[in-house]
């Protein structure tokens, strides 16, 4: 029971993007189409479940004092990994996601859920719990993608969606179009959470 | 002609590729510490200082170490047959020269200058899961900038994020006092200032440098 948990708390309750507010560096940066969003979203999830898995794996035998420095070596050599086999398999995702791919190693989330979680918790816990908050974090991308392609853009995966008559409203696909959109969409999730509260 | 393309890089790292508004690198600072204008100021010099230092530092590395030149420095001492590529190497090494240089950074202005540390310290920690320093270690690498080239841009762009910091934090200030609805109260309302923001700083490319 309390492993379904686990694994549920990331997509909603606890979603790193929207209940947190953490990594919003790619959230902003590569949500401008869906397809974008969603290749962040896989490769940060993976990130985020390989180095929980690991980490849990070597949490008894890391000294405190030096966690820090050694989490971040074993997310920079998934993040190596992932980077490179993007740049072979996907060249044109590579290409568009850009240095946000090797930047997800100051990712908050990764780092987040290495000390708040992996680093004290079994491996199997981990593995669930870096999967839920990926999942989490692919989702908000996922979401804030669709909203803004199919205004900015009229299409979703890049198939024209809205017709022939929509103007597209080219801010949306635009930096400032980014920041709007989390606002409101932070707004929304704010509210939904405070009329909970009032019933 | 070499003053001129240093003037251009910073014009552009200011301005037209704003850190924030154009490149979003280093947002969690940004919504964290813009609420008071003071530590704004703050973690805008520490920001700049440590973007400065580490471009300068992560170009050292990257074409003395890693990148299959001539130059690079385990080709010549240990007399190698052709110069080795460790480029795949450079998100680890740039992220752990970061993580002590601004360790190292934090021990020197709290040996040397109490005061300095009082007003910067708490932030030096924060810095180094920062995605704008690793950002623009790695821009430097991509865009093949020069040594002197990597320095100016480091510090203009970090001067770019302590313009938008501390831009962000007057308005929060007067924010404070607003009738905002509920929901909207805090980082949303924050986010739909930087919207706005970010719209204005739109207008700079169309600058033809």
């Amino acid at each position: 029971m309390s492993a379904i948990k686990e694994f549920t708390k990331g997509i909603y309750k606890e979603n790193p993007v929207f209940k947190q507010a953490l990594g919003l560096c790619p959230v902003l940066a590569v949500s401008n189409s869906v397809e974008n969003g969603l290749g962040m979203g896989l490769a940060a999830t993976f990130v985020l479940v390989c180095s929980n898995i690991i980490i849990s794996l070597i949490r008894k035998g890391v000294p405190p004092k030096i966690r820090i420095p050694v989490y971040i070596v074993v997310i920079a050599t998934f993040v190596t990994m992932i980077d490179l086999s993007m740049a072979g398999f996907f060249p044109a995702l590579h290409k568009s996601l850009g240095i946000f791919v090797p930047l997800i190693v100051v990712n908050c989330i990764i780092l987040g859920r290495a000390e708040a979680y992996a680093g004290k918790n079994k491996v199997g816990l981990s593995f669930l719990d870096g999967l839920g908050m990926g999942i989490g974090f692919t989702f908000a991308l996922m979401l804030l993608g669709v909203i803004r392609e199919l205004l900015g853009n009229g299409s979703l995966f890049g198939v024209p969606m809205l017709g022939a008559h929509f103007e597209p409203v080219l801010i949306m696909i635009l930096p400032p179009g980014a920041f709007l959109t989390i606002g409101f969409v932070l707004g929304f999730f704010n509210w939904l959470e405070n009329r909970r509260q009032r019933n | 002609m070499e003053l001129k393309s240093l003037f251009i890089i910073s014009i552009g790292s200011i301005f037209i590729n704003n850190f924030i508004f154009s490149r979003f690198l280093g947002i969690c600072p940004y919504i964290g510490v813009s609420k008071q204008l003071d530590s704004a100021v703050g973690m805008g010099a520490a920001v700049t200082f440590v973007m400065t230092l580490a471009s300068t530092v992560t170009w050292l590395i990257y074409n003395y170490l890693l990148a299959p030149i001539e130059a690079n420095l385990f080709y010549k001492l240990f007399s190698l047959k052709q110069p080795p590529d460790l480029t795949f190497l450079k998100t680890i090494a740039f992220i752990l020269v970061i993580a002590s240089l601004v360790q190292f950074v934090e021990m020197v202005i709290q040996k040397t200058s109490p005061a300095l540390y009082k007003s910067l310290g708490i932030y030096l920690p924060l810095i180094t899961t920062n995605c704008a320093i690793l950002g623009v270690s790695l821009l430097n690498i991509n865009e093949n900038y020069l040594f002197i080239e990597s320095i100016v841009n480091g510090l203009s762009a970090g001067i770019g994020f302590t313009i938008a910091l501390v831009l962000m934090a007057g308005i929060r200030e007067k924010l404070e006092l607003a009738d905002i609805p509920k929901s909207m109260r805090g980082i949303p309302i924050a986010f739909i200032m930087a919207g706005l923001m970010a719209i204005a700083f739109l207008g700079f490319s169309g600058l033809k440098l």
